[in-house]
């Protein structure tokens, strides 16, 4: 229990006077992570609509699929990028393993069928025919979309800052695709592994607890955003 | 149909948007070294790299995983030098023609840790070798790293060197990198074969003494090698040569023998 409020006390210190390497480590998670969501959110809503108001044969195989693809382990991810990535795999080519883009693509691959999971079931809440009647009444897809994006909006929200969760919480992919290098690819996941290998529980818990307050601040915002709403109607 | 179309067209705008931006990271010029937990956990290639990345403007990407997958990397091109230690496997990617030569940087040793108490009695053994021995008749607990390192390759040579298969409740294989197979041990009260240098970082928050040291058997050494062009075009093989020429320089090796944690030095140049 000493060791345990020791390493807490000291990671406090380490936060508040600015340990630049922790700071450096916190920004490049969620530069990653924000971008690996940024890029994958499009197609992971389109994806849903197709889902839920598309009208072709497989639909519901595929939303079985998409739905346990949400529990695929992110070292797995990691490990057939990391294949698919390598110098002697079909898209070494591209230099990118051991990169911040390596990072984000198997983010993108990880957030993907949560996203797509997640917006679905809140596009199912929607009635169809609010769909099928801006439909008949000439609206482009397009158009209809943004209408039903509207109404479903905190699902959307829901789903975004779950899918954010889910990546820039993950050590798997990251450790395998990115290597962990300083000033690049050191993460705070990746750097919570390393640190406690070497027996550095402070930094460990310090960067441990910064992930829980951004994730806290992220949910209060949330949160607060559908409560002031909520009361506008 | 249109509809799957633009489907594939967004996908793809996405795919090329993002591998277009992360090209810049893996701009020419970067030297990707793979290393093992060994020389990054001590704090040694924290010294070494700046001064040779600051004075020649290359920057050094360095991947630190066990000695196996460090040499993986390497025969798969994606990096450009490795700096292990494991010699048999380090010649094999040589003879293979992945590696273009070996080249001795330095060493330090292979110790036994265990628990205060030692019940298998091998404390002031000189050969790693007959501390196996006992451990393994006296039912004592053992943790192996279990992950191809080059400390687990040197473990299972001893125990080949000494005709005995490790098996059973007693001995345990983690799977895990030095410092937490370390912390494993010593939660478990477990000898284990470990680096001097990652024993060294993490003895103060351990009670897991050494018991055999400079054993007969003990030496680790770490070469250098370059992958070679021939079988990967792409490696920066002039950053590489001229960080091997520099790690075997007067400048890096007085780094090397200068480096000291807790008070003793940890690797040793070859001269």
């Amino acid at each position: 229990m000493d060791g345990l409020i020791g390493a807490s006390a000291e990671a406090l210190r380490l936060l508040f006077t600015g340990d630049r390497e922790i700071w450096e480590i916190v920004a490049i998670s969620f530069s990653v992570s924000f971008r690996a969501i940024l890029y994958i959110v499009p197609l992971a809503i389109l994806s849903a609509f197709a889902l839920a108001y598309g009208n072709f044969p497989g639909r519901r195989v595929l939303i079985t699929i998409v739905n346990a693809l949400v529990a695929l382990p992110a070292v797995v991810v990691g490990l057939l990028l990391y294949m698919l990535l390598s110098s002697s795999g079909p898209f070494g080519g591209w230099r990118l393993l051991f990169t911040q883009g390596a990072m984000i693509i198997g983010q993108m691959i990880l957030a993907f069928p949560l996203l797509v999971a997640m917006i679905h079931v809140s596009l199912q809440g929607v009635d169809l025919s609010a769909w099928q009647t801006a439909r008949t009444l000439g609206a482009s897809i397009f158009r209809a979309m943004f209408t039903i994006m509207r109404e479903v909006r905190f699902g959307l929200i829901a789903a975004i800052v779950a899918g954010f969760g889910r990546v820039v919480s993950e050590v798997g992919c990251s450790i395998m695709v990115g290597g962990n290098i300083l000033h690049h690819t050191r993460n705070i996941p990746t750097a919570i592994a390393l640190e406690t290998s070497k027996g550095e529980f402070e930094q460990g818990i310090a960067l441990g607890a910064v992930l829980i307050t951004l994730a806290l601040a992220l949910n209060f915002a949330v949160a607060t955003v559908r409560g002031r709403d909520m009361a506008r109607h | 149909m249109i509809h799957s179309l633009r489907f594939l067209l967004f996908s793809l705008a996405i795919t090329l948007t993002l591998v277009m931006a992360s090209a810049n990271h893996a701009a020419d010029g970067i030297l990707r070294l793979a290393t093992t937990t060994s020389t990054e956990n001590s704090g040694l290639l924290a010294k070494l790299v700046p001064q040779f990345s600051d004075s020649r403007d290359i920057p050094v990407h360095v991947i630190a995983v066990g000695t196996g997958r460090a040499l993986n990397h390497a025969r798969n091109g994606d990096v450009d030098v490795v700096l292990v230690h494991a010699k048999n496997a380090e010649l094999d990617l040589v003879n293979s023609g992945f590696g273009i030569e070996r080249y001795e940087v330095m060493y330090n040793e292979f110790v036994i840790a265990g628990p205060e108490t030692d019940p298998a009695e091998i404390s002031g053994l000189s050969n790693l070798g007959t501390a196996f021995e006992k451990i393994a008749n006296s039912g004592a607990l053992f943790v192996s790293r279990g992950d191809d390192s080059g400390t687990h390759k040197k473990e299972r040579q001893i125990w080949d060197e000494v005709d005995i298969e490790p098996n059973g409740d007693w001995y345990k294989e983690v799977g895990l990198g030095m410092g937490r197979s370390l912390q494993i041990a010593d939660e478990l009260r477990a000898y284990i074969l470990t680096d001097k240098g990652t024993w060294l970082a993490l003895k103060r928050k351990l009670s897991l003494p050494v018991h055999v040291q400079g054993a007969s058997d003990g030496r680790n050494d770490y070469g250098i090698i370059a992958v070679n062009p021939e079988k990967h075009s792409h490696v920066n093989i002039e950053a590489a040569e001229q960080f091997i020429d520099w790690i075997q320089s007067d400048e890096a090796k007085a780094v090397i023998s200068g480096h000291k944690v807790e008070g003793e030095q940890l690797f040793y140049v070859i001269e």
